[in-house]
């Protein structure tokens, strides 16, 4: 057994204790997002195996096979801390504060050989600040994945086909029409046009804060093939500043049909499905009956 | 030309572009520019920021508020250390691409701007300057 292993086992309880001290005196902790016996069960899972580890007397590898079960551990309070709002800080001090724990036991032990204290304290800092690089690692990992899946949701809701009509679908499109949208965007619409018979599609770009080249070559890809599945696309919400940069780009839109406002497309789109919309005049009826 | 403030980004891959896109209308918001000002140059901003994605890998953008002759407006440089054009000239045509698409991009943001300027050395990168004045055209 390595000796600093055997100083660690002898004062394992006053790890913990000093370690959960450390962290629940740390003003950051969010006791809101765990419980005190959560925080125990699980720092006292992870000393365990970090003791183990350190008894295999490695403490150069933290990637070796003896420190596996640390770093699973470790990697998943990184992830679920990361995927439950805890910040970096928060974090971050699980692993810092158990590296203060470590050396408050280890100079009390060695604090009469200045020399061994020095040795032992290097051995294990370096471990632990490695598993501390390791948990940041995991942590933006982890929030990687909760901006990837955010992404994935947007794109999913920012992108309704709506009916507004009977053979006319309306396409509200909001934020910017990168490539990756086009493609949920003309899958959507070309889908619905089938499921509906739709004849007519309106693409309002109210919300798109700027077109440039891409987005005005998106739009009109949309167009055609919305051309191909035998309806006709509207794009409407083309606000004053965007025509005038449409037109200084010199951008063709001369093919499309295109509108200022999604009210003005659908009556367009009335008129090419011979719809007419009129206003009763209810007073004409009610003197008519009189 | 006084420089009066100054910033740098890095643009290295497509998610780049909306927050840079976003900076530049804030910088132009900020001299009080005017809608169809602010939409022009982060149109002009968005086509050069993307060609640069495209043709060199990515780079970086300068963007500075500058004041000149009593006008205050937005300068944007985008440097890259890409392939570099061959013919500039060429390249500032309406319709010539090497990509397959519109080849509107260098015409359209030099139509966008009020000042337009490109520098590019093969094998060494290219580099673009736009700047919008807040009252221009
Ligand atoms: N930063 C750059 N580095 C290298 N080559 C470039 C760069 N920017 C533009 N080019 C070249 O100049 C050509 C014209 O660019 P431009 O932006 O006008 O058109 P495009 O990018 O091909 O098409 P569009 O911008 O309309 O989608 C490009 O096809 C490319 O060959
Ligand atoms: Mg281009």
């Amino acid at each position: 057994m390595s000796t600093t292993a055997q100083h660690l086992q002898k004062h394992r309880q006053r790890i913990i204790e000093t370690w959960m001290k450390n962290q629940l005196t740390d003003a950051a902790l969010r006791d809101d997002l765990m419980s005190n016996d959560e925080l125990r069960s699980q720092s006292d899972e992870l000393l365990t195996a970090l003791l183990r580890a350190f008894n295999s007397g490695n403490f150069d590898d933290v990637y070796s096979s003896d420190y596996d079960q640390v770093i699973e551990i470790l990697n998943d309070i990184s992830i679920t801390r990361a995927r439950q709002g805890f910040s970096p800080r928060e974090t971050g001090q699980y692993v810092i504060s158990l590296k203060k724990a470590v050396n408050e036991v280890l100079e009390e032990e060695l604090k009469d050989d200045p020399g061994a204290l020095y040795q032992e304290t290097r051995k294990t800092d370096s471990v632990l600040d490695s598993l501390s690089m390791i948990t940041f690692e995991t942590f933006i990992k982890g929030r990687e994945e909760v901006i990837f899946r955010q992404t994935d949701e947007i794109n999913e809701i920012s992108t309704p086909v709506i009916r507004v009509w009977d053979g006319i679908l309306a396409l509200p499109i909001i934020g910017t029409l990168d490539s990756a949208r086009t493609q949920i965007v003309m899958e959507n619409l070309l889908q619905e046009i089938v499921n509906t018979g739709s004849s007519i599609a309106i693409l309002d770009i109210s919300g798109v804060p700027a077109v440039d080249s891409l987005v005005a070559q998106h739009l009109i890809k949309t167009v055609s093939a919305t051309r191909l599945m035998g309806a006709e696309c509207i794009i409407s919400g083309i606000r004053a500043e965007i025509a005038q940069t449409i037109v200084h780009l010199g951008i063709d839109l001369s093919n499309i049909k295109t509108k200022a406002t999604l009210a003005s497309a659908l009556q367009l789109a009335f008129s090419m499905t011979n719809v007419e919309v009129r206003k009763i005049n209810r007073n004409a009826g009610f003197k008519l009956m009189k | 030309m006084i420089v009066m403030t100054k910033d740098t980004m890095q643009i290295v891959r497509e998610q780049d572009v909306v927050p840079f896109r976003n900076r530049v209308r804030e910088y132009a918001a900020k001299i009080g520019m005017s809608l169809v000002n602010q939409t022009k140059l982060i149109t002009a901003a968005s086509e050069l920021v993307r060609n640069m994605l495209k043709y060199a890998n990515g780079g970086k953008v300068l963007i500075e508020i500058i004041s000149k002759n009593a006008q205050t407006g937005v300068r944007l440089t985008f440097i890259d250390e890409g392939p570099g054009i061959a013919n500039v000239q060429q390249a500032m045509q309406d319709g010539f691409s090497t990509g397959k698409s519109l080849g509107l991009g260098l015409p359209g943001t030099k139509r966008l701007v009020n000042e337009f300027d490109i520098k590019s050395t093969l094998g060494e990168g290219t580099t673009v300057t736009v700047i919008h004045w807040k009252n221009g055209r």
